[in-house]
């Protein structure tokens, strides 16, 4: 038993252990409406354009995560204002606008070379850095993301099942779309230093897809994509104190696996409703 | 009178060349019409105009005398083409009816008794309340057009705009859809769908509106589907035949082509049935 409890007399580990699960259910929760809208890849390229946000923040000797934020929340906008008036389509705009963002990141550390921050954790998360300010931190977003959704989710459904008949209906559905920018960028920023910028999108994406793979309904996709998302990044925090590997991949590597079985239960459900078919014509 | 859709002078385009020119159009309540005309006439943009998805380049578009601001939506309730629709999305028939709701629900995620009650007694008057926990996907494709219609109707609307309804279902549906429509109609409410079904449009639907690119003509099927008319909004040859009070419209099919697609004779040929050709076109009559 001591065994088990021995990564927790760290305080460096309660306090990682507790945002990992707090992110993990915020991504599982957000990364619903992501896949269901058909924009996974917007995790992977915010969480770039957000990286972009974080070193000028740092060059201009900004608060991280107001300067990060701010930078994410404008990527997010601009992504979505031209899909709306453009031809062109989400996966280009994301393309194009988040890779311009952290080519600006990476162009400010090539050029101010005597940087004092390493910029790695940002990459590929750090679990050694989260202080109980930044639980804080997460643990609020967390709550802000969970209360917005709540009170929003009609209109969100609707928009998320179909924008265009959801504004002709009385949805705001810019305003719907703002507010969802905002919460993505929050969520991006909080989980930069746990899961790092290479990982993140997997943390938004893998929950939801498993979780749709296990069931048709809605409210069953959600609950279980939070839950799914806050027992892999307890499960993957764990592991990464035993096997001594990084937080984020950790996590990610759990999540994989959790979504491989959903895959296998699905292949074998549909088999054997197919085989009921059968016996039944 | 006021007309629930005024459309002044309306002219739209996306790009340089305009898919919309000119139009004029105003459909009064109670009125059910039909919007008619070929492929890129300008059918699904002239509903969006009116739905205010869409804003004019010129003109001025009015839904019972408000101009479409996006600030304030009209009472309407749009039926999209059902290819529209992410049928994988993971939705119940009963979700899917609530979101028509929306403009006055609470601000609880989930829906009052008395919205539950108003969407089970409007799926039942579509006869498909039984269906309410269904995933859309398990739903045939007359079952899926009632269950976009019943979201329509959950909103109480002013006006029931419908983007293609018969599109995609087979003959049995369409015409149940569109008995539906014309009940709906008797009992007040005012009706605007496309098609591309005019034989259907012609036996169901009093006024039609034939499009392409401007208003080619409106007016009762009697009146606008003409050879003339019809001819110069498809830019091809028709035929209109008039048999037992009912109208049917078919495109003449190219002389060359008929004899190259007709199936080489059955020696005997199929017992009952027999094929004659009048006019290079094909006559089925029975033989008894």
């Amino acid at each position: 038993m001591d065994f088990l409890l021995q990564p927790f007399q760290f305080e460096f580990f309660r306090n990682g252990t507790l945002a990992a699960v707090l992110i993990g259910g915020l991504c599982g929760m957000i990364g619903v409406y992501i896949v269901l809208r058909g924009m996974s890849y917007i995790g992977h390229g915010l969480s770039h354009a957000i990286f972009g946000g974080a070193v000028v923040s740092y060059v201009m000797a900004w608060n991280f995560y107001i300067g990060a934020g701010i930078w994410g929340f404008i990527a997010a906008l601009l992504i979505n204002q031209t899909v709306r008036r453009t031809k062109i389509s989400a996966d280009a705009a994301i393309g194009v606008i988040t890779t311009a963002s952290f080519a600006i990141g990476i162009a400010l550390i090539s050029r101010y070379r005597r940087f004092t921050r390493s910029f790695d954790a940002a990459l590929f998360g750090n679990v050694l850095g989260v202080s109980q300010q930044d639980v804080l931190v997460v643990a609020g977003v967390t709550a802000m993301v969970a209360v917005l959704l709540f009170f929003c989710y009609k209109q969100l459904l609707f928009t998320t099942f179909d924008s265009n008949v959801a504004q002709v209906y009385g949805v705001r559905t810019e305003w719907v779309d703002t507010l969802f920018a905002l919460i993505l960028a929050a969520t991006l920023i909080v989980s930069m230093q746990i899961l790092g910028v290479t990982l993140i999108a997997a943390a938004l994406v893998v929950p939801a897809i498993t979780a749709r793979l296990l069931t048709d309904s809605f409210n069953r996709m959600i609950l279980i994509s939070t839950v799914l998302g806050a027992v892999t990044g307890f499960i993957g925090m764990y592991l990464s104190y035993y096997v001594d590997v990084a937080s984020g991949a950790s996590i990610v590597l759990v999540q994989a696996t959790m979504f491989g079985l959903a895959l296998a239960i699905s292949s074998l459900r549909h088999r054997s409703a197919q085989r009921l078919i059968h016996t039944h014509i | 009178m006021q007309p629930i859709i005024e459309l002044t002078h309306v002219t739209f385009s996306y790009s340089a060349a305009p898919v919309l020119e000119d139009i004029n159009l105003h459909l009064h309540a109670g009125q059910f019409a039909a919007l008619v005309g070929p492929s890129g006439a300008g059918k699904t943009s002239l509903l969006k105009l009116i739905l205010g998805i869409l804003s004019p380049l010129h003109g001025d578009v009015r839904i019972n005398g408000q101009a479409l601001n996006g600030k304030q939506a009209p009472r309407i309730g749009y039926v999209p083409q059902l290819e529209t629709v992410d049928w994988n999305f993971p939705v119940t028939v009963e979700q899917v009816v609530l979101m028509g709701a929306v403009r006055r629900s609470g601000i609880w995620p989930w829906p009052s008794s008395r919205e539950r009650q108003h969407a089970q007694a409007v799926l039942k008057s579509l006869e498909i309340d039984h269906l309410s926990h269904q995933h859309i996907r398990n739903l045939s494709g007359g079952q899926q057009q009632r269950v976009f219609l019943a979201r329509a109707l959950v909103a109480d609307p002013d006006l029931l705009v419908l983007d293609e309804p018969t599109t995609g279902v087979d003959m049995r549906t369409a015409e149940n859809v569109l008995h539906t429509l014309g009940h709906l109609n008797m009992q007040g409410m005012t009706i605007l769908m496309t098609t591309h079904d005019l034989n259907a449009a012609a036996a169901h639907v009093p006024w039609v509106i034939c499009l392409n690119r401007t208003i080619v003509a409106q007016g009762s099927p009697e009146d606008v589907f003409t050879v003339e008319i019809l001819n110069k909004a498809y830019q091809a040859d028709m035929l209109v035949l008039r048999q037992d009070g009912m109208l049917f419209v078919q495109q003449k099919p190219h002389g060359h082509s008929y004899h190259t697609l007709v199936p080489n004779p059955v020696p005997g040929g199929i017992p009952g049935h027999a094929m004659e050709i009048t006019d290079g076109l094909p006559t089925p009559t029975i033989s008894v």
